[in-house]
């Protein structure tokens, strides 16, 4: 029973990360119908970004969290603007396929300049090193910590999407891009935001990461990538909260698998998952099958 | 009010309109009306700004927006209900109502017109807390002209309004088309339902195949034999 508490803990912080990076695949996804290969690089740039603050600017966890977020949020933004704006009447594909080497582009550039090696975040210290016992259940404070900002983050989002003006426009966006120029939203505009936001939660996820596993590489954007991709398949892609669920069911599934079963199976777990949603329920857990009305 | 000046578009190497010109005076209920894919929607889509035409000009209120982006359009007041309705499905039909007063600040008049829409359409007050896409085709028509209102529009244009729905139903759209006109709003309404758009039309241009063949009042051309014989079924 403490094993299950402490798998559980362990699942709710992996879970956490795959959350965040999902909101930002389903959430583009949602506008411009893409999945953005490139995400998952977000992330990892927000490692490296992370990684740079605390160790050569020997800046604190806060301030690094968000300058990682800032800079990655202008970073996917400019991502939008380079290489998918000017596809925007291309085919899906031409998109995707953009979509795989702007991914190619960032991990080969950032090995370029970081170098392929693994890079180690400095030990926390004083109170961020901290753990409690619980029995013999322990969290530490950086899974306190993750499953806090990531809640804060998804309270934000959830604030920003159901209640601001931007939110509204891309909820419009996302459900007729068509109609919601026809009010007078510039869909442009609403695009960059969707992809600012995503990136700005994948940067927080990145330096979280960064400081939970303590090593980072530029490949390390991929498998975390695909699976925060099928979590929010498996929520049901384009829809915010779904991503939520679909992150933290696939983080407490990869740990149980690991904890109970083996640990070699558990990515495997994980695209079996994927397979499964697609057999049975394609449209994911909160996906509805929509008809029009004509 | 507006001026249509030669408006050629393509699709790629479809020609879809064919150097159309037309006029649409202040105050005025203007229809197009032709068969299927002669070219009506392209060219609302056109004037809304939501296709950019190959050569030619649009005029509105004597300023060139033919190469405005569809927000500046709707900013001068040029407001559209597309067709098949297009309301946000999973949005309530208040969300989408104020989604049409996007641009607008004014929060004491947006509050006066939804008021106008909800006497317009009482129905919509009803179900104001309702998604959209759980309403009746007619309904969703009425949301979809009200939500184009929501931007307090100079110039409205409706594409195919009575499509899909009852003829009861199709009558009491077409009254309040009326009485929105009368209120002040300049209308241009595209009509496979000719007889319908020609009794309430002060004018009407003919499309067919990209091209206008024919315009006039709504009474000569429910009197021409052509028409009759094409579109009023005799």
């Amino acid at each position: 029973m403490e094993q299950l508490f402490q798998q559980a803990i362990n699942g709710i912080s992996l879970g956490s990360i795959y959350a965040l990076i999902a909101l930002g695949y389903t959430m583009v996804y949602g506008i411009i119908k893409l999945i953005n290969f490139a995400h998952s690089d977000v992330y990892m740039l927000g490692a490296y970004i992370g990684y740079v603050c605390m160790t050569k600017l020997k800046l604190g966890f806060l301030p690094s969290l968000l300058i990682s977020m800032a800079l990655c949020t202008l970073i996917g933004v400019l991502i939008e603007k380079i290489a998918y704006k000017p596809l925007r009447n291309a085919t899906r594909i031409a998109v995707l396929i953009t979509a795989i080497g702007v991914s190619l582009f960032l991990e080969y550039t950032t090995m370029a300049i970081a170098g392929a090696n693994v890079r180690t975040y400095p030990p926390l210290t004083g109170f961020m090193n901290m753990s409690f016992e619980i029995g013999s259940v322990s969290i530490t404070m950086m899974q306190i910590i993750i499953v806090s900002v990531t809640i804060v983050l998804m309270v934000l989002l959830q604030f920003i999407v159901k209640k601001t003006r931007i939110g509204k426009a891309m909820r419009a966006v996302s459900l007729d891009s068509d109609a919601a120029e026809l009010m007078g939203i510039n869909v442009n505009t609403t695009i960059s935001f969707t992809f600012a936001l995503g990136s700005a939660l994948a940067g927080a996820a990145g330096i979280m990461v960064g400081n939970y596993y303590n090593s980072i590489n530029p490949l390390m954007g991929m498998l975390p990538g695909l699976k925060a991709f099928v979590a929010a398949v498996f929520g049901g892609i384009g829809i915010i909260p779904g991503a939520m669920i679909g992150g933290y069911f696939i983080g407490i599934v990869e740990v149980l698998v690991s904890g109970y079963g083996n640990s070699m199976y558990r990515d495997g777990v994980v695209f079996a998952i994927l397979i499964l949603v697609l057999i049975i329920k394609p449209t994911g857990l909160l996906g509805k099958n929509t008809r029009e009305k004509v | 009010m507006l001026e249509i000046k030669d408006i050629n578009v393509h699709f790629g190497v479809i020609h879809a309109l064919k150097g159309i010109s037309f006029t649409v005076n202040e105050g005025e209920i203007v229809t197009l009306i032709g068969a299927n894919g002669a070219g009506k929607t392209t060219t609302l889509r056109t004037i809304s700004g939501l296709k950019k035409p190959t050569s030619g000009s649009i005029i509105f209120e004597g300023k060139d927006i033919t190469h405005s982006t569809a927000q500046e359009r709707v900013r001068l007041g040029i407001s559209q209900a597309p067709e098949g309705r297009r309301v946000f499905p999973s949005m309530t039909v208040l969300e989408n109502l104020e989604l049409g007063a996007f641009l607008r600040k004014d929060k004491k008049g947006i509050a006066d017109d939804l008021k106008m829409v909800y006497d317009h359409f009482p129905i919509l007050a009803d179900r104001k807390k309702q998604a959209a896409g759980t309403l009746s085709g007619g309904e969703q028509q009425m949301l979809a002209i009200g939500r184009a209102l929501m931007s307090r529009p100079r110039l409205l244009l409706l594409d195919e309004p009575s499509m899909g729905l009852a003829p009861l139903l199709v009558q009491e759209i077409f009254n309040i088309i009326k009485e929105i006109n009368k209120a002040g709003t300049t209308i241009l309404l595209v009509e496979q339902n000719a007889s319908m758009a020609l009794q309430i039309a002060d004018r009407a241009y003919v499309m067919e195949t990209g091209s206008i063949v024919l315009s006039g009042t709504g009474e000569e051309l429910m009197q021409s034999e052509d028409i009759k014989k094409a579109y009023l079924g005799g």
